[in-house]
């Protein structure tokens, strides 16, 4: 579903990431996690082309990212994301959020999009929340729109950027327990975050990255028992150490 | 007796301002009135008025129709007036959300069309009149529709260029925009109707109200567009981010998710724009176009009537004002709006 190739990526003199190799089949769930500033959010905000890579290859659904604008275009239909920060649209109600895009990226009618909509907002357990503008809503009820509001384009990917680093703790959970629906339902899902315990619960393999590099990838049972490396170790008494 | 002690008499130094306040009132309020009021002369007599001591509306009474209506033909007044009342009117019915429906256009475009009929005429029997001779209030009014009408898109588009990762077009708009901010509206507005025929080619005029409009259309743009570039930078990275991972196009994108955000921020700055070009139309004067305040000042120089000026720009400016403080108290509402 997403193959990298030996990617770099500059942010003027800063090498963010460094000949990053990393493949993500279908239906395959993977966490990434890393200390802050470890390249994580880059590499993922560079497989729907939020961000450009320098060198390397990346290849999402059999389409290589060019700065041709039309794979761009495919790609990022293909491909749902959810941001830290929600990112939903304040000026349009959650109804509107939803089918914004169904109606005027994929031309589906009015009344199917808000079908779809309502259909997608039962599922993350907000239905009732639809007449309200997002500033209406907790953070956790926000997220939970954003996360429809990507699957209402019928994704076959979803990225997730630190979904919960925003939240206040009790909200966390209710987010979580959406993704790992999504998860158990059979999504192809790239997710960056510090929640150990969903790494645990769901994923297939745990990405671990420091420098800009990839340092450890593994199965989340083999990564949390036996980290092979120490700047692994440490991270992981850091984050599950409290 | 318990809210003035408590807002007006606090302390020392709030005594001594209310004091003061209250002295000033004193002084200036009731003279105003024996003025304005009391000892007004209201019939058009221009002894009277200068024997009297108090203000001569008789001025206002006798000229208002040439302040209002400029050098249009006297018995033809009913024409610009009509047309005056329609253009108040869609603005008062465009005012209303409930008619901002597409229909709303054609409205408007039926309402120009009558008031374009009405003061050239030459159908249906009305007399043909040449826009050198329109003037007054309908002037002031149409220079501002037309005016915000089409500066407004223009300015939408500068600033979108301005932003854009395409050099040329930044280029060109960067450009447009410092040269034009550069200049005063009234060198523009020489230029436009002095220098700009030395460059059409011989046989081609064009008239000069339009001339006087394009000069406007092109000064007002370039404010306006910096006014929405700055809305424009007030919108936070994440909402590119969140229409580019919905693979929303340029144009979509621009139109339904940053344009409505970033006008809707801009819009203290915007009215305080619409409100200056308001005004602003009063400096085809200087080209010889008749607006309100020209036919004001124009008014003035006949002999029976010199020395009235107070009353005359007092009339003047209560008309000016009253037009803002539409704009200003319409454009709150949107404000407080999601």
């Amino acid at each position: 579903m997403i193959e990298m190739i030996k990617v770099s990526k500059w942010f003027g003199l800063f090498q963010a990431l460094k000949e990053v190799d990393l493949s993500v089949a279908r239906g395959e769930k993977v966490v990434v996690c890393g200390p802050s500033g470890s390249g994580k959010s880059t590499l993922i905000r560079l497989v729907n082309r939020l961000e450009e890579h320098q060198s390397g290859r990346v290849i999402v659904d059999g389409v290589e990212l060019t700065d041709d604008p039309k794979k761009i275009d495919l790609v990022r239909r293909e491909v749902g994301m959810v941001f830290q920060s929600f990112n939903l649209f304040p000026h349009l109600t959650v109804l509107e959020n939803l089918t914004l895009a169904p109606v005027w990226v994929q031309q589906v009618p009015k009344k199917e999009a808000a079908e779809t909509a309502m259909h997608f907002l039962a599922r993350v357990r907000i239905p009732e929340q639809a007449d309200k503008y997002p500033s209406q809503l907790s953070g956790g009820q926000q997220q939970r729109v954003a996360i429809a509001r990507a699957l209402c384009m019928k994704p076959k990917l979803m990225l997730f950027d630190e979904p919960t680093s925003a939240l206040d703790p009790e909200m966390i959970k209710e987010v979580l327990d959406v993704m790992v629906e999504l998860a158990r339902e059979g999504m192809t899902m790239m997710v960056v975050t510090h929640e150990m315990g969903f790494a645990k619960t769901v994923a297939d393999r745990v990405v671990f990255m420091d420098g800009g590099r990839v340092v450890e990838a593994a199965p989340p049972a083999e990564f949390f028992s036996a980290p092979r490396t120490d700047r692994a170790k440490l991270f992981l008494s850091q984050v599950l150490g409290h | 007796m318990n809210w003035a002690r408590k807002n007006l008499f606090a302390s020392w130094p709030e005594t001594v301002v209310t004091l003061l306040i209250l002295w000033l009132i004193w002084k200036t309020v009731p003279p105003f009135i024996d003025w304005a009021f009391l000892d007004a002369v209201w019939r058009p007599d221009q002894k009277a008025c200068r024997a009297g001591e108090g203000a001569c509306w008789g001025f206002i009474a006798e000229k208002h129709r040439f302040i209002l209506f400029g050098t249009y033909p006297y018995e033809l007044h009913w024409r610009p007036l009509a047309a005056t009342a329609i253009l108040i009117g869609l603005w008062v019915f465009s005012a209303f959300r409930a008619n901002w429906k597409w229909w709303l256009s054609l409205v408007w475009v039926f309402g120009l069309a009558v008031i374009g009929i009405l003061m050239w005429g030459g159908v249906f029997g009305m007399r043909y009149v040449e826009n050198e001779r329109w003037g007054g209030l309908i002037l002031t009014l149409l220079l501002t529709t037309f005016g915000l009408a089409f500066a407004f898109p223009l300015s939408i588009l500068l600033a979108l260029g301005r932003r854009s990762d395409m050099p040329v077009i930044r280029g060109l708009c960067v450009g447009y925009i410092e040269l034009i901010r550069g200049v005063p509206l009234i060198s523009l507005l020489f230029m436009a109707s002095v220098m700009l025929p030395l460059f059409l080619p011989s046989g081609v005029t064009i008239d000069k109200l339009l001339r006087a409009q394009i000069a406007m259309i092109l000064f007002a743009a370039a404010y306006l567009a910096e006014v929405i570039r700055g809305g424009l930078q007030a919108i936070p990275k994440g909402q590119y981010d969140a229409a580019h991972a919905l693979a929303l196009p340029f144009w979509r994108r621009t139109c339904l998710i940053i344009l409505p955000q970033a006008l809707r921020i801009a819009v203290p700055a915007l009215v305080n724009n619409f409100i200056a070009f308001f005004k602003d139309t009063s400096l085809v004067l200087i080209i010889g176009l008749f607006d309100l305040l020209s036919t004001v000042k124009i008014s003035l120089n006949e002999p029976a009537w010199t020395g009235f000026g107070v009353e005359a720009y007092v009339f003047a400016s209560l008309l000016y004002f009253v037009f803002c403080a539409a704009m200003s108290r319409y454009s709150k509402g949107f404000e407080h709006q999601r």
